[in-house]
């Protein structure tokens, strides 16, 4: 049951999108969502909405798969609509029950929150379905080596984050083995009210955490072994380099983000 | 021939927690380990056999005597990295020694550390992997895989820093039969053909027997040391300490007991075979 769990799936491709840098890919989201708060009106979110249908499109990923993520988004997608429908205020009343109020205007913005909302995660999913966490890592500890200078320690955050990517499958795996185990000797995991459902998971989660530490033990010894001195001195196998392609996607990206401003000067 | 490994009178106690006193593994302890040989280190639970692998990399320092690794001594704190580009380390878990979530990145892990320059890392990772068989696999998540394969990529990464030496300590323990043998001939090829160094600690007799030396620790100090026909004939001591020689030679002594006289250094089934079938000829 554990083994369902997808976290900043990837899916392999060879897509244009697949291709760019890492670092482009991260710049121009960065500039996507600068964009998409800039957006104001419905013809600027038009053009969003197109930009993003294309890149999809090239991209090759299923649209199924955005829709799959969005599920554990379902709470807060609800509660950002039913708060803006209800409680905006406004001259065209469409609806008056008792004490709830619906205007045309709070319906125009709660459809507008959603949208917002719902282009800003599919971006993001976008990013991490077209990366590989490893790129990821690389993209984001090239884009933040500036920060090295003010002593932000980048290269071990990103070891940590390449470290902790690789051994969720490891610690997964683990806990499907711990419950079984305890399975196998009664617990029961699956009714009770929430607080003993809670309480059941208590026994799983002391052995995993003893062994997740005897692990981390094991692989900082391995990594000495390893000459691991930090990341002084150290090369990449893969280095990452700016193609044409990259520039192009750049250039589209500042277009997007002019042309947003431009309807927005507007007032569009 | 050189001496890769060289151990002059080393004592190591392990510090004790709060007030509790340390445990005393090694007292007086003396070895020396040619270069281009390989040697496994046999020894029952605690005998301290992996306490003395982890010297060979400097990752526990003597409390008293030497290690010398290639003329280097590894308390030296300027020449450890030097110490561990030579004698390479591979662990028990396979899963506890892989870094990253792509085979060939993990492999490329050690050289990246030694600020190797990129063309060299790819030069590097492709041989190491072409090495221990799992080249095809370069682009894979070492989770997905079994365990003898992440074993082998995890002596890929420490080949790709080209050691002269491999130190592996149990790297079988967690291992199938067809993951032992993946591993032990990949070990065996890299010593004939590469003429790297092996050190293998194990409780496996059957692969000691693979080995050209085999030494016996119990309790800290040396219980034998020789061939591995002259070590496993001398079934009573083996005995005696808690161990047992491969099962062709127990065999041969067994029915010694009952009154044959069989050598007891047939170490190969179909060697041992031959010996029975002549016995019982007459």
């Amino acid at each position: 049951m554990l083994k369902d769990i997808t976290l900043g799936q990837y899916f392999p491709g060879n897509s244009p999108i697949h291709r760019l840098d890492p670092r482009t890919k991260l710049v121009l989201l960065v500039a996507y969502i600068v964009a998409l708060f800039l957006a104001v009106s419905w013809v600027s979110y038009a053009v969003m909405l197109v930009f993003l249908i294309s890149v999809i499109a090239v991209s090759g990923v299923p649209p199924k798969s955005f829709f799959k993520g969005m599920k554990p988004l379902v709470f807060i997608l609800v509660f950002t609509g039913v708060l803006n429908l209800f409680f905006t205020r406004g001259e065209t009343v469409l609806l008056e029950v008792g004490f709830i109020v619906i205007t045309l205007e709070g319906l125009a913005r709660a459809i507008m929150m959603l949208s917002r909302i719902l282009m800003l995660v599919t971006g993001t999913f976008l990013l991490t379905y077209t990366t590989s966490p490893i790129a990821l890592t690389d993209g984001l500890e090239s884009l933040l080596s500036p920060l090295k200078k003010i002593r932000v320690p980048v290269h071990e955050l990103s070891m940590m984050m390449c470290i902790a990517l690789r051994f969720i499958p490891t610690l997964i795996e683990e806990t499907d083995k711990i419950m079984s185990a305890q399975k196998a000797r009664g617990a029961d995991f699956e009714s009770g009210k929430l607080m003993e459902r809670v309480r059941a998971l208590i026994p799983i989660l002391v052995p995993l955490f003893i062994s997740a530490f005897r692990r981390a033990d094991e692989l900082a010894t391995a990594m000495e072994c390893r000459c691991y001195q930090g990341g002084e001195g150290r090369t990449k196998m893969k280095l990452l380099h700016y193609k044409r392609r990259d520039f192009f996607a750049f250039g589209i990206g500042v277009v997007l983000v002019a042309v947003i401003c431009v309807l927005r000067r507007f007032g569009l | 021939m050189n001496t890769a490994i060289s151990v002059e009178h080393l004592a190591y106690t392990y510090p004790g927690v709060d007030n509790t006193p340390g445990v005393t593994v090694f007292e007086d302890l003396n070895l020396r380990i040619e270069e281009g040989s390989f040697v496994a280190i046999l020894g029952g639970n605690g005998c301290g056999k992996s306490t003395l692998a982890k010297h060979f990399n400097a990752i526990l320092l003597p409390c008293g005597g030497k290690v010398w690794v290639y003329g280097m001594d590894t308390s030296d704190e300027d020449k450890r990295i030097a110490v561990r580009r030579s004698a390479g380390m591979v662990f028990q878990n396979p899963d506890n020694q892989i870094v990253a979530n792509v085979v060939e990145e993990d492999v490329a892990f050690g050289p990246e550390n030694l600020g190797i320059a990129s063309p060299e890392i790819r030069r590097r990772v492709n041989q190491a992997l072409t090495q221990v068989g799992m080249y095809e696999y370069r682009e894979h998540a070492p989770h997905l895989l079994s365990g003898g394969q992440k074993q082998r990529v995890a002596i890929a990464g420490i080949i790709a820093m080209e050691p002269k030496c491999i130190v592996l300590d149990e790297p079988t323990a967690m291992l199938d039969p067809r993951g032992r043998r993946e591993v032990m001939e990949t070990v065996t090829r890299l010593n004939r053909e590469k003429n790297i160094t092996i050190v293998l600690i194990t409780h496996h007799m059957d692969e000691a027997a693979k080995a050209q030396r085999v030494i016996v620790l119990n309790q800290g100090k040396i219980a034998a040391d020789g061939t591995p026909e002259a070590v496993f004939s001398q079934v009573e001591l083996l005995h005696g300490i808690g161990l047992a020689s491969p099962d062709t030679v127990e065999l041969c002594w067994e029915l010694n007991q009952q009154g044959f006289a069989l050598p007891l250094d047939s170490l190969d089934p179909e060697e041992c075979a031959q010996i029975l079938y002549n016995a019982v000829k007459i």
